[in-house]
């Protein structure tokens, strides 16, 4: 058993970083879209930190702590946004979205 | 896995307790990287914040309900190929990628507190002043766009 190294977390980041772009291209419901969008997210910020731990600077960990806040506002303001979607056509599946179709 | 089960299971409501569990795995792999600080700000923020508006949501929604319908074979197949294609070209382009495989760090104080405070408020200043002034407008966009409309 070798030892967990950087190659490791870049793999696992890869692939929690394509089940988040499936999960985006796969479902019709927006509320699992954004979570989907939460996965990507956070397999970049496992992935800065694991380079910050090897390179033993911390700069790394500040952008994931930029990161996190970044999405906590997406993630509300994309939930608002929702709310108001639902009470407009009272679905949240993307599909009946499609006004802006050419 | 449980990010796997969180993409493909019907209801909303279980593919959230799934993320809430892809979460706490998140968590372990930070105590594991010696991120300690981050690892807290994960958990209250993600587990603790943007779950429970995420329940919420769908709660006050009351989406708790197989709504796929249009059950586009053809797309769902090609979602599932397109997102298997680009795992193969990023795990093919970091097999070229001539990282320098050392061990991890096991015994570093880059995630306490101190030094994460250290970088933060010298170096990364004006980011920070900006996040905050981001987060102010997304809380005030929110309340706005929440409310419901005055006639």
């Amino acid at each position: 058993m070798e030892p967990v190294n950087i190659n490791h977390y870049l793999l696992l980041s890869a692939i929690l970083f394509c089940i988040g772009v499936a999960g985006v291209l796969f479902r019709r419901n927006a509320i699992i879209i954004f979570m989907c969008i939460e996965l990507m997210l956070n397999s970049v910020n496992l992935l800065l930190t694991a380079f910050s731990n090897q390179h033993n600077d911390a700069s790394g960990q500040v952008f994931v702590i930029f990161i996190m806040a970044v999405a906590a506002a997406e993630v509300a303001v994309g939930l608002a946004i929702l709310v108001m979607i639902y009470r407009n056509v009272k679905s949240t599946d993307i599909d009946v979205l499609n006004k802006l179709k050419w | 896995m449980s990010a796997l089960f969180t993409v493909f299971s019907k209801k909303p409501v279980y593919s959230v307790l799934y993320l809430i569990f892809f979460f706490f795995t998140l968590f372990g792999h930070y105590i594991l990287l010696n991120a300690q600080f981050l690892a807290a700000v994960h958990l209250i923020v993600y587990a603790g914040a943007i779950m429970v508006l995420f329940l919420f949501v769908i709660m006050m929604l009351n989406l708790n309900k197989e709504i796929e319908p249009n059950k586009n074979i053809v797309s769902k197949f090609a979602a599932v190929i397109s997102s298997g294609l680009l795992l193969i070209v990023i795990v093919s382009v970091l097999k070229h990628v001539d990282v320098e495989s050392s061990k991890l760090n096991s015994q570093t104080d880059i995630g306490l507190v101190e030094s994460i405070g250290h970088v933060l408020y010298n170096e990364y200043m004006l980011p920070f002043e900006m996040v905050s002034i981001l987060l102010l407008t997304a809380l005030i966009g929110a309340v706005m766009l929440g409310k419901k409309e005055v006639k």
